[in-house]
Formats: C-alpha cells, sequence, structure tokens
C-alpha cells in the first residue's frame, strides 16, 4: 500500500513539476541568450492571472486563457525594446536592480488596478472534480494543465530545434560574437524570446488562477521557485529545465508524504546539493559568456 | 562582452530575491501636537491581505475621530506600518517608541509577530493593543500586563465550531484528518482542536504541519485521500485557507470540510462554489445591528467595497483606545491600564457590549459560526455566509465560551 501512495505523490509531483516548468523555462531563456536574470518574470505571471480573471467573467474561461498570455506577450514587446535591452552588456547587477525595481511596480500597479483584496475564480464547470484511473487520484483541471504544459512544450523545442529562428537562438547563446559576425541581429530575435518567456509566465498565471489564491504579490511567490528550477537544471538546457521542473514537483511530493513540515524547505536542500555536485546544475552547459 | 561570473550572478540574484521578502514600507507621517498612535500589521505574504483590510479599518476610525475633534483637543495620528515578519515587528515597534514619539502600539494579525510586540510593550512598559491576533498562548503563558487583546482566541474559535459540529452530529466517534499551519497560531488551534475532540469524543485520523508558504495543497490532498477521515479540519491560516478551499473543490474529495479559523476576505478569495462547510467569525457585515450596519454603509461608500472582519476590528480598536483617552484625559499608559482593567463596557458594534477580563486583558465578545450559503441564494460575492446564531446565547455570560483559568496561564 505504502509503494502505491508514494507511486501517486511521483505522479502528482510530476504534474506539479509541469507547472513550474512554464515559468522557469521562459526564465532560462531569457538568461541564456540575453543574460539578463529576470526577476520581473513572476510580475508577468501574476498579470496572466489577472487579466485571465478579469476576461472570464465577460468573455469565459476558455478566450481568456488564450488572450490573457497574448497581450502579455505584446507587453513583454514594450520591456524589451524600452528596458531590457539596455541592460544586456552592462553589469549584471543593473539588470537585477531594473527587472527588480519592475516586479515591485507591477505588484503595486496590480494594486492600484485590482484592488488588494484578491480575485476570486473558480475552474469552469467542465473540469471540476477528479477521475480514477487505477487507484490512482487526478484532477481533471490538472490534466487539463498537464496537456496544455506538454503542448507548449513541444512548441518550444521544435521551435529551438527546427526552424532556423532556433539555430539563430541556439547559436546566440554559445557564441554573440560569431552570430554577429555572420551579420546577423540578434536583437530581434531577444524580443521574440522575452515574448516567449513572458507569455509563457502568463499561461502559467491564467491556468493556476482557478486553482490558488490570486492576489498581488503572487509573482514574488512564484519567481523563488521558478528560479531554483532553473539553477538546479543548469543554465542554458531546455532539458536541464524540463528535468529540475519535474524532479522539484516530485521532490515536494514525496517529503510532504514522509514529513509534511519539510514540504517548502526539500526544494532548497536539493538545490544544495545539486549544486554541491555539480556547480553548472543537473544539465548546465559551460557557456563561455558566464564563465 | 564584459560580464560578471556566473557565480556572481546567482550570488547576486539570490540576495535581491531575498530582499525583495522585506517587502515595501508604508509610512504614514504627521507632526505637531498630535497624538500618535504606533500601528503595525502585515501588509505582505500570506497575512497581507488581512493587512490591507486592517489598515483601512484604522484609517476609517481615525478619520471620523479626528473629523468630530479629535481627542482631548488633539488630533489623532496613527503611523501605520508594514510589520513584514516578527523580527522587523519589534525593530519597527521599538523605533515608533524611541523615535517617533508614539504614546500607545496597537494592531497586528500574526501572532508570532504580536509576540515579540508584546515584548517590546513590556520592555518599554508601554501600553500595547494587540488587536487581530487569535493564538492563545499570547494571552496564557505569554501575557503581559501591557498587552490586551481584542480578536477571540484559537480556543473561543474551537468552541464556536465545535459546538455547531456537536449539534450536527459530526463529532461523536468521527475521524478527523487536520490540517496546520506551522506556526505558533496553528500549533496553538491545533492543540485547542484536540483539547475538543478529546472532550466530546472525535478521533484524529491524522495531523499534518503546512508550511505558511505552501501554495499548493495537492500531495497533502493525496495524504487526506489515503486515509479516508469522516471530517477534513483545517487548522490553517491566511492565503492558506484560499488555496486548500480552491484546491479541496478541484480534486473534489468527498469528506466534509471544516475549519477552526477563515477570515472573510479568504472566503471571498476562495470563488464561488468552492467554500463548504461549517467555520468560526468573530464578526461578519450583515449582522443585524443598527451600529454594525452603519459602520458597513460609511465603509462601503468610502472604499468601495464591504469591510472584512479585520477591518471591523481595527475601527473598533481604535474607538475604543480613544474612548479610553478620552476617559481618563491621558495617554499614558499608567492611567490607560487601570480604565481597561475596571472591565468597562465598550460599544463593539455586536448585539452585546464588549469588556476586557481583568485578569487576562482578553475582550469578552460573542462569537458566530457560519456556513456557506446554497449557491442559488448567494446575491453577490460577498453574500455567500449565512450566519449561525450568537454564542453564547443571550442570557449565558460571555465568559462561557472564553478560556478558563485552568485552561490560561496567565500570571501577569
Amino acid at each position: 500500500m505504502q509503494l502505491e501512495f508514494l507511486a501517486e505523490q511521483v505522479v502528482n509531483g510530476l504534474v506539479l513539476g509541469g507547472y513550474y516548468l512554464l515559468i522557469a523555462l521562459g526564465l532560462s531563456l531569457i538568461f541564456s541568450v540575453g543574460g539578463v536574470v529576470n526577476l520581473a518574470h513572476g510580475a508577468f505571471y501574476a498579470l496572466g492571472a489577472y487579466i485571465s480573471v478579469t476576461l472570464t467573467q465577460s468573455l469565459g474561461f476558455g478566450a481568456a486563457v488564450v488572450i490573457s498570455p497574448i497581450a502579455v506577450a505584446l507587453l513583454g514587446i514594450l520591456f524589451e525594446r524600452f528596458i531590457l535591452r539596455r541592460f544586456y552588456t552592462a553589469d549584471p547587477i543593473l539588470s537585477l536592480l531594473v527587472t527588480f525595481g519592475l516586479a515591485m511596480i507591477t505588484e503595486q500597479a496590480i494594486r492600484m488596478l485590482w484592488g488588494p483584496a484578491p480575485l476570486s475564480a473558480a475552474i469552469p464547470q467542465s473540469f471540476r472534480g477528479s477521475i480514477i484511473v487505477g487507484d490512482f487520484l487526478f484532477s481533471r483541471y490538472r490534466l487539463l494543465i498537464l496537456a496544455v504544459v506538454a503542448a507548449v512544450l513541444l512548441g518550444v523545442w521544435l521551435l529551438l530545434q527546427k526552424t532556423s529562428f532556433g539555430r539563430v537562438v541556439r547559436a546566440g547563446i554559445q557564441r554573440p560574437d560569431m552570430v554577429a559576425a555572420l551579420g546577423i541581429r540578434l536583437q530581434p530575435y531577444m524580443t521574440a524570446i522575452v515574448m516567449l518567456g513572458v507569455g509563457m509566465a502568463a499561461l502559467g498565471g491564467a491556468f493556476f488562477a482557478p486553482i490558488t489564491i490570486v492576489h498581488p504579490a503572487m509573482g514574488a511567490e512564484i519567481i523563488t521557485v521558478a528560479f531554483v528550477v532553473v539553477v538546479i537544471g543548469g543554465l542554458g538546457s531546455f532539458w536541464g529545465v524540463v528535468l529540475a521542473a519535474l524532479l522539484v514537483g516530485v521532490v515536494r511530493g514525496i517529503t510532504i508524504h514522509f514529513v509534511p513540515a519539510a514540504g517548502e524547505a526539500s526544494i532548497y536542500i536539493l538545490m544544495f546539493l545539486v549544486l554541491l555536485v555539480r556547480p553548472r546544475g543537473l544539465l548546465g552547459e559551460r557557456i563561455e559568456k558566464f564563465e | 562582452m564584459t560580464r560578471y561570473s556566473r557565480r556572481t550572478l546567482l550570488q547576486a540574484s539570490a540576495a535581491l530575491a531575498g530582499a525583495s521578502s522585506l517587502g515595501f514600507p508604508s509610512i504614514v507621517r504627521g507632526q505637531g501636537d498630535k497624538i500618535r498612535i504606533g500601528h503595525l500589521t502585515p501588509l505582505t505574504g500570506f497575512l497581507g491581505t488581512l493587512g490591507t483590510y486592517a489598515q483601512l479599518g484604522i484609517r476609517l476610525a481615525q478619520e471620523e475621530i479626528n473629523a468630530s475633534g479629535g481627542v482631548m483637543g488633539r488630533q489623532l495620528d496613527v503611523l501605520s506600518e508594514d510589520s513584514v515578519n516578527p523580527a522587523t515587528a519589534a525593530t519597527k515597534a521599538q523605533r515608533m517608541l524611541d523615535q517617533d514619539g508614539v504614546s500607545v502600539l496597537m494592531g497586528e494579525i500574526n501572532s508570532a509577530s504580536a509576540l515579540t510586540i508584546m515584548q517590546v510593550a513590556e520592555r518599554n512598559k508601554r501600553l500595547y493593543m494587540q488587536i487581530g491576533a487569535r493564538s492563545d498562548a499570547l494571552r496564557g503563558k505569554n501575557c503581559n500586563r501591557y498587552t490586551f487583546h481584542v480578536d477571540i482566541p484559537s480556543t473561543v474559535m474551537v468552541n464556536a465550531v465545535g459546538r455547531a459540529l456537536v449539534r450536527d452530529n459530526m463529532m461523536k466517534d468521527k475521524k478527523f484528518y487536520t490540517l496546520t499551519a506551522d506556526y505558533i497560531f496553528g500549533h496553538d488551534l491545533a492543540r485547542a482542536a484536540r483539547a475538543f475532540f478529546d472532550a466530546n469524543g472525535g478521533k484524529v485520523a491524522g495531523d499534518e504541519l503546512v508550511a505558511t508558504d505552501v501554495t499548493d495543497f495537492s500531495p497533502y490532498l493525496l495524504k487526506i485521500r489515503q486515509a479516508k477521515p469522516d471530517v477534513v479540519c483545517s487548522n490553517l491560516a491566511g492565503n492558506q485557507v484560499t488555496n486548500l478551499i480552491k484546491q479541496y473543490a478541484e480534486f473534489g474529495l468527498p469528506y466534509p470540510i471544516v475549519g477552526f479559523n477563515l477570515n472573510t476576505a479568504d472566503a471571498w478569495a476562495a470563488g464561488q462554489g468552492n467554500l463548504s462547510g461549517t467555520w468560526p467569525t468573530v464578526w461578519y457585515h450583515t449582522l443585524d445591528v443598527p451600529g454594525s450596519k452603519a459602520f458597513v454603509a460609511t465603509f462601503t461608500k468610502k472604499y468601495g467595497k464591504v469591510p472584512e472582519n479585520h477591518a471591523w476590528i481595527e475601527y473598533i480598536s481604535l474607538k475604543m483606545m480613544v474612548q479610553a483617552m478620552a476617559e481618563t484625559k491621558s495617554t499614558e499608559t499608567d492611567k490607560l491600564i487601570p480604565y481597561f482593567e475596571q472591565q468597562t463596557q465598550f460599544d463593539i458594534l455586536k448585539g452585546r457590549k464588549g469588556y476586557f477580563r481583568n485578569w487576562d486583558h482578553q475582550l469578552m465578545q460573542e462569537a458566530y459560526p457560519f456556513t456557506v450559503k446554497p449557491a442559488d441564494q448567494i446575491k453577490d460575492p460577498y453574500d455567500m455566509l449565512s450566519l449561525g446564531a450568537a454564542i453564547p446565547e443571550p442570557n449565558e455570560s460571555l465568559e462561557t465560551i472564553a478560556l478558563t483559568k485552568e485552561q490560561n496561564p496567565c500570571a501577569m
């Protein structure tokens, strides 16, 4: 019996890991290409949730979760062109300060626009409840999230591996100077990467709004976990982030099964152990510009 | 490109992420010959939602008092800040006394922060009206002469809901699975709950501690399903409650859920159709008392939303403090303490008046169990709760639901 319970926690952890992935993957991409740790990433997640909840009231859930990430991705263009772009070659401390400041401004702006009280959001009727497969319990809504994450993941992977866009981006991560020497400007690619990254964060926010509290500080709560996932996975590695997100979800689930009080601490302990053994993270590549 | 190493970057980001937990300062200052009151409440973190309501409540009271001429002809100046965490709360309280010249301290929701402010009050021999923290220990073994407690303590909330459960045949021989917030308040609530179960034949099938920053409850829900309890019981706080309720509804577990702590803002945030069960409250905006209705009307007009229980409690707390200052014609702690200790009756916008019990400085007042209205009876998102009759009953003493001297080891 014990083993079955454990297996259930592992499967549930994988599902949860998928959700972390939506936020962490964008954070990792933006860092890998631009060399900027986007501390405002959580703010876009929060905006995604708020816009989605607001739109759900008039347009319904289906339309809201599509429009909200697109709207946030468009905001991402402004963010990249007018703010982030100035800091790619600057002292990293400056970009950290700027994105941190932006995160605070966004949080306060949300408080002013939507008020400090949490928004109320519910799961659409058709996805309520759970289904039981074998002896495992799955929330129907989380299975929907899992399907969305899998689709997004496949899309991003194809984009990076099979398109000329992806080739330039991957080359830009390893050898930006060489890409420049070939006469390719990386900046439009960076704009696209930021759009993609913050759009994914917003998608995460939109899908998680019905099952978690929607309040102004929700972005600050998620950024730490996302950051841990990126560090564990290793910078610049697509599969590293995927692996790390799933691992974090599973380790947290198993820890809660045995020592509930240590659930949240477990992911930091995991990060600590991984960094001790592999300072570049699980699948982190040696990237010259960051060494 | 010139760059710092990856390592530097990681260190710096970690430092900044850490700094983000310090929160925003929210400083409201005034000067002159005003009576200053130091007010601390969490505006960020898992109790931040409640704290923002608290701040609106005390501001409304301040404006009303100042508009009607202030206290002893002097204007009131409430210096209100984010208490952030227990250590920062104590530092800010000390600074308010040393540098900002406040006469008394008020506020708090977080029991751990309230405890550190109580220590500051005692060290400085200055009055502290502890408004919104509910841990029994604060008025029990940690009580001190300088602190007065307004909100209902854990045991009273347990009694309010527990009595309703006994009445509904949901206590004797039932297996409870409890989730407990992992800090002083949750531990306290769990202890009170266990005492009630023991006394009334309830059984505990499982009890898990939940860190205050948990947002995903799915692993806990799976454990609950494995344990197959009769009733799930929440001893959680703040955002935890909202997240649990949302995800409990998401997973659709068949066991009824009850809880010994819920603030109405947490219930509103849970969304329609998600909340069920029986919960306790200290006040609700539909309370049928003229004073309460007037307060709700003024608050709603000013802020565009109905007040939450923390807004109400801050409002009546400042009114009580001002009444004490006006009656004693003093802002001195030595004059104010005896005034409260005489068990002076205060209008707290409820059916019955309240008073601070002299031996543990706890406000004696009514409490209410509430249940959730069926979906078709809910008129607006704020109208989801159906308030039960006040406990204790009108012919009983207010002290019947309070902690007894044996339960509350307070020695001042």
